[in-house]
C-alpha cells in the first residue's frame, strides 16, 4: 500500500515519530523547538495512541533542566522517553545527558539546533547548541530536510535501542524545523518493524525496579572512576555500525537509503565540500548543477557526527579527492578550528599515520557559514569551489557575510543561481495581522497533496509584535526541491499590503517576465499613478505582468473584515495556473473547511464568500510604456539621526542587514539606546486625536500608552512661538500653572492604533457620549501635520520634576517616559508599567530583563525602546538568560553597592584634600528624594573636579586611588535595580532563582509581568495561569489554581510585595511602584498584564483588569515592610471584597470560552472550583489585613531584641 | 372533578399552563421541577442563529488575532477537538430533555438567513420537538425598509419553515404591527399553526453616570396582560391558528382572563422566574379554586367567553379610550 504524501514542517515530522514511539514526554518550551511538545500534548490530549497502544504522557516541565531530569527519571523506571528542545534549552539538560550517556541509556532528544545566547540571543538557526553536547558521549544524527526529520527520528530511535547509545537527533531551527514540505509519512507497521521488541523488553529490564533491586548514579573515587568510564568504549566503537544497520533496515521497509556519510556528485571530484545539516542540500543543489556545466567537484554531507566513524568517513569520499572544504554552522572561537573541521582533520590524520588513506593526503580547509540563520546559498557553495580551486585558499574562512575586519570572509558572485526553471517560484509579501502565512501553509498543502509537484513553503517574520511583516517563499515543481535557502528569482510576487511599496522594492526578486499580484485600493486604471518611481521601472523593464484586487474591499464585503487572506489566495492560484481553475477554488474551499470548519459553519461560509467573490474583483494592468512617477521608496531613517543610526540601523530597517559587514558591528554586542524613536513604523490605520476642549488633563491616556506615543506638556506660552499651524493646546488645569499652556500630542508614526488611551478617557462629550476627550481617525490624512507637530512637542522643554507629585497620576504624565515605542503587541499590557518605571526612575536604572516578551521587545534590533533624557541618563539595561535573571540583577546590585563603598571609602580616605565640607555632604547626603539624588550628582561633578585637580597636581602618589574614585564616583548617587519578567520566569524557570534574591534582603526591585502564560512562545501553560483557563498544555482547562507567588513572597516578611492592576487603580501601581523602590531590601511587584494570548480585543484590557479585581481574581494589595517597622499592620487590602461573579470577568476571554464550547460540563466544574479559589483567598486576604499591627508594645519588643 | 385540558397545536396537554422560555428550561433540572410542579408543557429557550455566528466568528478571531505572525508563537492557543458551534449542543438538549421529560417540549428558534431556519426547524424536528415555535424577533430599525417588506418577510419565512418540517409550528409576534389582525391572518396563511401573543422586546436603558445604554429586561407584571387579552379576544375565532398568551401571566386569574379572552395556553415566565418552579403547582391549584369557586367545569367551558364575538359590548375591544369618558352607557347602546 501506497504511503500517505503529507504536508508538513520538520518540527511536526519529529513529533510525529517521537509521539509515537515514546511513553514519557517531558518537554519546556523553547523556540524554534517548542511545536514539537505542543504537537506531542496536542495528540495526547486527543487520546491518539502510541505505536504499542498507549496514550503517551507528556509532560510540562518548569525548566529544560527540570524537562531532562523527568526524562532521566523516565528512563530509570523503564519508559521509553523523549523530549524535544534547542539551544540554551539544551545547554540546561547537559548535565544530565552526562548521566544518561554514563548509564547507557536509550533514548533520543530531538532538538531544533539553533544559535546561542552569545553576544546576542538569537533564535535562529545553527548547529551551536548541538556542537555544545559533543562531549556528552550522545550519538549525534543529523537530518538534512523534513523527509530526513521524520526518517531520521525512527532510525535514531532504532539504532539507540541497540547501541545503548542516547541519541540526539538535530536538524536546522527555522529552516528545518519550520519548513513546510511535501514528505511520504512513516506508518505504524514501519515504526513498528523498526522498533524489536526484544530491544524495548530489554530496555525496560533494565530499569529501577523495588522487585528487582538495583543501585545506579553512586559516587567513585579515584581508585575506579576511571577505568568505570572507559567500559563504555566498545558501546561507541559499536555505534556507527548499528546506525547503519538500522538505515539499511529502513532502506528495506521504505526503499529510502541512508548511510552515516552520503557522498555526492562526481565520482572523480577532486574539489569535495564537507557539511552537515541543511545547507548540505543547497550544497547538493549546487554541485548536480555545476558538474551539469562541466565541474567536477562533490560534497559529502555526514548524517552521523558522534561516535565519529574515521573508517566511514574516508571510505564514502572519492579517491580522487584532492582538496577538502569542511564548513562548520557554529563557531569556537580561539578552537584549532570548528568541530567538523577537526574531526576530518583528525580522521585524515590517523589514516595517513595508519598508512591506510586510500588517496593522497588532501588539502583541507575549514569555514563557517549560515550562524543564525544566514542565508547559505548555492552561490555560496559555488564561492566554496572557488576559493577551492586557488593555489592558496583561505582557511578558518567564512562564507555569507562580509569580514572587513580580518578578511576572512569569501567574495561570491551573488548573481549564481541554479533556480529550477520548471520550478514555480512564488514570494508572498504580507502582514502577520492579513492571514497572508497561513493562506500560504494551505496553498502548499493544496498543490503538494492534490498535485504530483513536490512543494516547499518557509516564511520569514520580523522581530516586532506588532504590525509585523511576513514573507513567504513558496516552491512548486515536478523534481525533488533541495533549495534550502530563500526564493531570489521570483516568478511570481505577492503583495498583500499597499502600503509595504513605499517602503521597500517589493519586486527585487522579481525575475523577467514574472507575475506582480497587488492588493490596492487603486483600481487598474488608476494604481500605476500610485506606484514608487522604482517598481513602475522594475515592471516595465522586466517585462512584468501584472494584476490588482481591492482585497480588503473583497474581504469586508465577506465579512472577513482585515483578513484578506483567502482573496489572495483565490487570485494566486487563478493567476498561477498552477491548478485547473475550478479545481483550485473547490480545493481552496476544502481547505477552508478543514482549517476553520471546527470554529463553526458561520467562519466557513464568510470564507466561501471571499472566495466567490473574489475573481469577479481581479484585473490585469495594462502596463504603460514608460515611468510617470517622481517618488521614490521612503529613506528608511531621517537625515537627522546620529550616524550609527544612519550607517547601521538603519540599513537593517530597510532590511538590507546582509549586506552589512564585521566592522559595522559593536564587538561586544553593546548597542546605544534611545534609538526607536528613528525607526518610523507607521503601522496605525487610526490614531487618537485630542479634543482640547474637553479634555479634564488628568493624565490617563498618557499613563496607559502601552507605546509611550501620546504625551502631555506643560509649557510657559512664550514656548509656543512658531509652533505647526494645527498645534493644539489648551489652559492648564494645574492650579499654580494656569497661565501655561497643555499639550497632549500624539506620535502618528509611532503609534500602533491600539485604542487603550480612548478607552482610558473619562471623559464624554455631553452632547455626543460617544465621543471623548480622545478620539480614533484615520491616520494617513493627519499623518503629515501631525508628524510636525509631534516634533515641534519633542522639542519643548520638559517640566520641572521638583515641581511634580510622583503619587499623582495627573503629575505623572508630564515625567518623561525613557521606553517608548516598542514592538510589542498593540495594546501590549506589559509595558505601560516598564514605562511608568522610567517616567519614574529611569535615569538611575540598571535593568536586568529576563528572556521573554520583555527582552524581545526590549532589545531585538535594529532598535530599542530604552531611551535616554537630555542629560544622557536613562535606563541601562541588559539581558543575561531566561532562567537566571533575579540572581543576574542581584549581581548588578552587589557591584553597585561594592563600588559605592569603595567610593565612599575613597572620598573618606581623601577627604582632607577633597575638602570635608564636600566629603561630609556626600558621606552624610541624604537621597531618600529626587532632589536629594540631583544634589548628589551636583556633589559628585564637584568631587571629579577636585580629583582632577588633585591629579593635576600630581596626586602624592596616590593616582592610582584617586583615578579609582573617579571610575567609581558615579555610584555614590543611588542607583536603582530592576528585576523585570515575566511569569515564566518568575514563576517557573527562574522561580528558585527569585526565591532566593527575596531571601538575600538586598535592595532589588522585581517587577513580574503577569500575564499567566508564557506569551513570547505561544501560550504555554505556566504556573501562573488561573484554574479554568486553556493553555497549550492544559488544553482540558488548567485543573489547578494559580500558584500565589505574592503570598510566597508576603511568607519572608521582609520583601515589599505589591500586586497591582493599572487598569483597576492606576494609583495603586503608582504607589506601589514607588514604595518598592524606597524600600531599601528586596521588593516585589507582581502587575496584571492582558496579553493577546487571553483572546479578547486589547483595547478593552483596562476594562478587563477591573473585572479581574471586582471578580477577586486579582486582589489588589501591598504589604510593606517598612510599616512592620512602625508597629502598623504591612499587609493593605487595596480592593473591596469581591463583588462580581467569577465568570462575568472570565467569559469575555477566549482563553475560558474555548473550554465552555469543547467541553462544557468541564468548564461549569472548574468555574466553580476558581470561584471558591477566588472566595477562599478572599478571606485569607481579609484576615490578613484585619490583623491589627504589632503596635508599641510590638515595636518596644523589637528594640528590647 | 374539573377538567383542566387544552389542546395547543394538536398536543394534548394536562391543564393550559406552559411554561415559557426561560433561563429555568436552560438546565435539565429547571424543566424537571417545572414538569414535577405540573406545567403542562415548555418551550424551550431559543436557538439563536446570530448568536451561533457571532461565537463562531469571535472564537475565530481571537484563535487566529497574532498567530503565523512572529517567528516565536505561530499561535497563541492549542486547537482543541471541537468548539461544538453550530446548533449541536442546543440539539442535543432537545434530545436529553425529550429524554429525560414525559411533556410535550416545544423547541424555540430565532434565525437570521432563510437557509438557517430552515435547517435549524429540520434539525428540531429531528432532534425530537414536539413543536417549534419561531421567535421571530426582528427590529426593523432600517429607515428604508417598509411594514409591507417586514410582513412579507416574516409571510415567507413561516411558509418556508412550514413547508420544511412536519412537527407543528407556532409563532411568536411582537405586537408592533400597524395591522395586527391582518397580520395574524397573514400567519394562518403562511401555515402557522399558532399565535403566540406577544413577543416582549429588549428594552434598553440610560446609565445616566457613564451616558451609555445598558441592556435591560425587566421582569413583566399582571399588567402587560391587558394588550394581550385585548388582541387574543380579537382574533379569537376569527383565524384558524391557536392562539397563546405570553407576557404578564402571573396568578390563576391571569390564567382564567387567558382562556377567556381565547387563547389556548397562557405561557408564564416572570413568576416562575421569581417565584420558582414550584409556582406553576400554585398556578394550577389557584386555578381550579376558581374554578371550582365561580363554579366552571372545564377549561373549555371558559375559553373564548370574553371574546370580541361573545361579550355583550364587543366594541369595548376596539373603540379608544378616550371615547369610554362620554358615557359608559352609549358604548352598551352602540352594541
Amino acid at each position: 500500500m501506497p504511503r500517505k504524501q503529507v504536508t508538513l514542517d520538520g518540527n511536526e515530522a519529529a513529533a510525529y515519530v517521537a509521539h509515537q514511539t515514546n511513553e514519557v514526554i517531558a518537554i519546556y518550551p523553547i523556540t524554534p523547538s517548542s511545536p514539537m511538545g505542543e504537537w506531542s500534548d496536542q495528540w495526547s490530549s486527543e487520546g491518539k495512541p502510541n505505536i504499542w497502544g498507549s496514550v503517551p504522557t507528556v509532560i510540562e516541565m518548569q525548566s529544560e533542566g527540570g524537562a531532562a531530569g523527568a526524562v532521566h527519571g523516565a528512563l530509570q523506571a523503564g519508559a521509553l522517553t523523549t523530549t524535544f528542545t534547542s539551544a540554551q534549552g539544551l545547554l540546561l539538560m547537559i548535565p544530565n545527558m552526562y548521566k544518561i550517556s554514563g548509564e547507557l541509556t536509550s533514548t533520543v532528544f530531538h532538538v531544533a539546533a539553533r544559535s546561542l545566547a552569545a553576544h546576542a540571543l538569537s533564535i535562529f538557526g545553527d548547529h551551536q547548541d548541538v556542537m555544545a553536547c559533543r562531549a556528552t558521549g550522545w550519538a549525534m544524527l543529523s537530518s538534512n530536510s523534513v523527509q530526513e526529520v521524520m526518517d531520521m527520528a525512527i532510525i535514531a530511535q532504532a539504532a539507540t535501542l541497540e547501541a545503548r547509545v542516547p541519541f540526539l537527533h538535530f536538524f536546522d531551527g527555522f529552516r528545518t524545523s519550520h519548513e513546510v514540505a511535501k514528505v511520504e509519512q512513516l506508518t505504524v507497521e514501519d515504526m513498528r518493524a523498526m522498533l524489536p521488541e526484544d530491544l524495548i523488553r530489554a530496555h525496560r529490564a533494565r530499569a529501577m525496579s523495588p522487585d528487582r533491586p538495583i543501585l545506579r548514579g553512586t559516587a567513585q573515587n579515584p581508585d575506579v572512576y576511571f577505568q568505570a568510564r572507559e567500559t563504555v568504549n566498545s558501546f561507541y566503537d559499536g555505534c556507527p555500525a548499528i546506525v547503519r544497520k538500522a538505515m539499511d533496515r529502513f532502506a528495506e521497509i521504505t526503499g529510502r537509503k541512508y548511510s552515516l556519510f552520503e557522498y555526492a556528485g562526481s565520482p572523480t571530484a577532486e574539489n569535495v565540500i564537507v557539511l552537515m545539516g541543511s545547507g548540505a542540500e543547497a550544497a547538493h543543489e549546487a554541485v548536480d548543477h555545476l558538474n551539469a556545466n562541466g565541474a567536477n567537484v562533490g560534497i559529502l554531507k555526514i548524517r552521523l557526527f558522534r561516535p565519529f566513524s574515521i573508517d566511514g568517513f574516508i571510505d564514502a569520499l572519492p579517491k580522487s579527492v584532492k582538496a577538502l572544504a569542511v564548513l562548520d554552522r557554529t563557531k569556537e572561537p580561539g578552537g584549532a578550528g570548528e568541530p567538523l573541521y577537526q574531526d576530518v582533520l583528525t580522521a585524515l590524520a590517523e589514516r595517513l599515520d595508519k598508512g591506510t588513506l586510500p588517496f593522497a593526503s588532501p588539502k583541507v580547509i575549514g569555514g563557517r557559514y549560515g550562524l543564525s540563520s544566514k542565508e547559505f546559498t548555492p552561490a555560496m557553495v559555488k564561492g566554496v569551489y572557488d576559493e577551492m580551486a586557488k593555489p592558496k585558499p583561505k582557511n578558518h574562512f567564512t562564507v555569507g557575510i562580509v569580514d572587513d575586519v580580518t578578511h576572512l570572509s569569501l567574495d561570491f558572485d551573488a548573481s549564481y543561481t541554479t533556480e529550477d526553471p520548471k520550478t514555480v517560484r512564488a514570494v508572498f509579501y504580507g502582514l502577520g495581522a492579513d492571514g497572508t502565512v497561513g493562506a500560504n501553509k494551505n496553498s502548499v498543502k493544496i498543490i503538494a497533496e492534490e498535485t504530483e509537484n513536490y512543494a516547499q513553503g518557509y516564511f520569514v517574520y520580523d522581530s516586532k509584535k506588532s504590525g509585523s511583516t511576513t514573507i513567504s517563499h513558496l516552491r512548486f515543481g515536478p523534481k525533488p526541491i533541495r533549495s534550502t535557502y530563500l526564493i531570489s528569482q521570483a516568478n511570481f510576487i505577492a503583495c498583500h499590503q499597499f502600503t509595504f511599496l513605499e517602503k521597500m522594492d517589493v519586486l527585487k526578486f522579481a525575475e523577467p517576465g514574472a507575475t506582480f499580484l497587488l492588493n490596492s485600493p487603486f483600481g487598474p486604471e488608476e494604481v500605476w499613478d500610485h506606484l514608487p518611481a522604482p517598481l513602475q521601472k522594475t515592471i516595465i523593464n522586466r517585462k512584468l505582468k501584472f494584476f490588482v484586487i481591492d482585497a480588503y474591499e473583497v474581504a469586508k464585503a465577506s465579512g472577513m473584515g482585515n483578513r484578506i487572506n483567502t482573496v489572495m489566495q483565490t487570485c494566486f492560484f487563478a493567476i498561477s495556473g498552477v491548478l485547473p481553475r475550478e479545481e483550485a477554488i473547490a480545493q481552496i474551499k476544502y481547505a477552508i473547511e478543514k482549517t476553520y470548519g471546527r470554529r463553526g459553519d458561520a467562519v466557513v461560509q464568510k470564507n466561501y464568500a471571499a472566495v466567490d467573490q473574489t475573481l469577479a474583483h481581479l484585473k490585469e494592468v495594462t502596463v504603460p510604456a514608460a515611468v510617470t512617477s517622481t517618488v521614490g521608496f521612503k529613506p528608511p531613517v531621517p537625515a537627522a539621526a546620529p550616524e550609527f543610526v544612519r550607517n547601521v540601523l538603519g540599513v537593517i530597517f530597510a532590511g538590507e542587514g546582509d549586506t552589512l559587514p564585521v566592522s559595522a558591528m559593536p564587538i561586544d554586542g553593546t548597542f546605544p539606546t534611545d534609538t526607536a524613536r528613528w525607526e518610523k513604523r507607521n503601522i496605525a490605520l487610526e490614531i487618537p486625536v485630542w479634543d482640547e476642549k474637553i479634555c479634564i488633563q488628568c493624565g490617563k491616556c498618557v499613563l496607559v500608552c502601552p507605546h509611550a506615543t501620546i504625551r502631555a506638556k506643560v509649557v510657559g506660552r512664550d514656548r509656543l512661538d512658531g509652533a505647526p499651524p494645527t498645534f493644539k493646546t489648551a489652559e492648564a488645569r494645574w492650579k499654580d500653572y494656569k497661565e501655561m499652556a497643555y499639550s497632549l500630542q500624539v506620535a502618528p508614526e509611532d503609534c500602533t492604533g491600539c485604542a487603550l488611551c480612548i478607552q482610558s478617557c473619562p471623559v464624554k462629550d455631553k452632547s455626543n457620549p460617544k465621543r471623548r476627550a480622545i478620539n480614533m481617525e484615520p491616520q494617513m490624512p493627519l499623518r503629515e501635520a501631525e508628524a510636525a507637530n509631534w516634533d515641534f512637542f519633542l522639542n519643548l522643554p520638559e517640566f520641572d520634576r521638583d515641581k511634580l507629585s510622583t503619587t499623582q497620576v495627573k503629575d505623572l504624565q508630564l515625567l518623561q517616559p525613557l521606553f517608548e515605542f516598542s514592538g510589542a503587541c498593540s495594546g501590549c499590557g506589559e509595558t505601560p508599567y516598564i514605562k511608568l518605571l522610567t517616567q519614574l526612575f529611569g535615569d538611575r536604572t540598571l535593568i536586568a530583563n529576563a528572556t521573554g516578551c520583555s527582552s524581545i521587545y526590549g532589545a531585538n534590533l535594529p532598535t530599542t525602546p530604552y531611551a535616554a533624557n537630555k542629560a544622557g541618563r536613562g535606563p541601562t539595561w541588559s539581558n543575561s538568560l531566561f532562567e537566571d535573571n533575579a540572581e543576574f540583577g542581584l549581581g548588578m546590585r552587589l557591584a553597585v553597592d561594592q563600588q559605592t563603598a569603595y567610593a565612599r571609602e575613597l572620598v573618606q580616605r581623601f577627604s582632607g584634600q577633597i575638602g570635608e565640607n564636600l566629603a561630609q555632604e556626600i558621606l552624610c547626603a541624604d537621597q531618600s528624594t529626587e532632589a536629594g539624588i540631583f544634589d548628589m550628582r551636583d556633589k559628585i561633578e564637584a568631587l571629579k573636579t577636585r580629583v582632577n585637580e588633585m591629579l593635576a597636581a600630581g596626586a602624592n602618589g596616590s593616582a592610582a586611588a584617586l583615578l579609582d574614585l573617579l571610575a567609581v564616583s558615579d555610584n555614590l548617587a543611588k542607583k536603582s535595580v530592576w528585576i523585570l519578567g515575566g511569569d515564566g520566569w518568575a514563576y517557573d524557570i527562574g522561580y528558585g532563582g527569585l526565591d532566593h534574591v527575596m531571601a538575600s534582603g538586598r535592595n532589588v526591585n522585581i517587577l513580574v509581568m503577569d500575564t499567566e502564560v508564557y506569551s513570547n512562545t505561544g501560550g504555554q501553560c505556566s504556573k501562573s495561569t488561573p484554574r479554568a483557563a486553556v493553555a497549550k498544555f492544559a488544553a482540558g482547562g488548567k485543573p489547578s489554581a494559580k500558584k500565589d507567588l505574592a503570598m510566597m513572597a508576603v511568607a519572608y516578611g521582609n520583601v515589599y510585595v505589591a500586586r497591582v492592576a493599572m487598569g483597576s487603580s492606576d494609583m495603586q501601581t503608582v504607589k506601589a511602584f514607588v514604595e518598592a523602590e524606597k524600600w531599601d531590601g528586596p521588593s516585589i511587584i507582581i502587575a496584571y498584564s492582558h496579553c493577546i494570548a487571553h483572546g479578547y480585543d486589547m483595547q478593552f484590557g483596562l476594562e478587563q483588569q477591573k473585572l479581574a479585581v471586582q471578580s477577586g481574581h486579582w486582589p489588589m494589595f501591598r504589604f510593606n515592610p517598612a510599616l512592620t517597622a512602625e508597629g502598623k499592620n504591612p499587609f493593605v487590602l487595596d480592593c473591596k471584597a469581591p463583588s462580581l461573579p467569577l465568570d462575568k470577568y472570565i467569559y469575555n476571554e477566549t482563553r475560558y470560552t474555548m473550554l465552555v464550547h469543547s467541553r462544557p460540563e468541564d468548564a461549569r466544574r472548574l468555574l466553580a472550583e476558581a470561584q471558591a479559589d477566588v472566595m477562599n483567598r478572599w478571606r485569607l486576604y481579609e484576615q490578613m489585613a484585619a490583623s491589627p499591627g504589632a503596635g508599641a508594645a510590638g515595636k518596644a519588643a523589637e528594640g528590647g531584641k | 372533578m374539573i377538567d383542566l385540558t387544552t389542546g395547543y397545536l394538536g398536543l394534548k396537554l394536562r391543564t393550559p399552563i406552559v411554561a415559557s422560555s426561560s433561563p429555568i428550561c436552560k438546565e435539565i433540572g429547571g424543566i424537571l421541577r417545572l414538569e414535577d410542579a405540573g406545567v403542562s408543557a415548555v418551550v424551550l429557550h431559543s436557538l439563536f442563529e446570530e448568536q451561533i455566528q457571532l461565537e463562531s466568528g469571535e472564537l475565530d478571531r481571537y484563535l487566529t488575532e497574532g498567530a503565523e505572525s512572529f517567528g516565536e508563537a505561530m499561535n497563541y492557543f492549542p486547537e482543541l477537538g471541537s468548539y461544538n458551534l453550530g446548533p449541536e449542543p442546543y440539539l442535543n438538549y432537545v434530545r436529553k430533555v425529550k429524554e429525560s421529560t414525559s411533556i410535550p417540549i416545544i423547541a424555540s428558534l430565532n434565525g437570521v438567513s432563510t437557509g438557517g431556519w430552515i435547517r435549524y426547524a429540520r434539525q428540531m424536528e429531528q432532534a425530537g420537538a414536539d413543536a417549534l415555535e419561531l421567535n421571530i424577533y426582528y427590529l426593523p430599525t432600517d429607515l428604508e425598509m417598509t411594514s409591507q417588506k417586514v410582513e412579507e418577510i416574516y409571510y415567507d419565512l413561516v411558509s418556508h419553515v412550514k413547508a420544511s418540517v412536519r412537527i407543528p409550528v407556532s409563532v411568536k409576534l411582537g405586537p408592533f404591527f400597524t395591522a395586527i389582525a391582518n397580520m395574524a391572518k397573514k400567519m394562518d396563511e403562511a401555515g402557522a399553526d399558532g399565535l403566540v401573543l406577544f413577543n416582549r422586546f429588549y428594552q434598553p436603558d440610560f446609565d445616566l453616570d457613564t451616558l451609555e445604554v445598558v441592556p435591560n429586561l425587566v421582569l413583566s407584571d399582571s399588567h402587560e396582560l391587558r394588550l394581550r387579552l385585548h388582541w387574543t379576544a380579537l382574533l379569537y375565532n376569527r383565524i384558524r391558528p391557536d392562539l397563546a398568551i405570553t407576557g404578564g401571566v402571573h396568578t390563576a386569574e391571569d390564567v382564567v382572563k387567558s382562556v377567556m379572552a381565547g387563547a389556548k395556553v397562557a405561557m408564564t415566565t416572570s413568576a416562575l422566574l421569581r417565584h420558582g418552579p414550584a409556582y406553576a403547582s400554585k398556578l394550577e391549584e389557584d386555578l381550579i379554586e376558581w374554578m371550582e369557586e365561580h363554579e366552571y367545569e372545564s377549561i373549555l367551558q371558559m375559553r373564548g367567553s370574553m371574546s370580541a364575538q361573545s361579550v355583550a359590548e364587543p366594541a369595548a375591544f376596539e373603540r379608544a379610550n378616550y371615547m369610554k369618558v362620554l358615557s359608559s352607557y352609549t358604548l352598551k347602546t352602540t352594541a
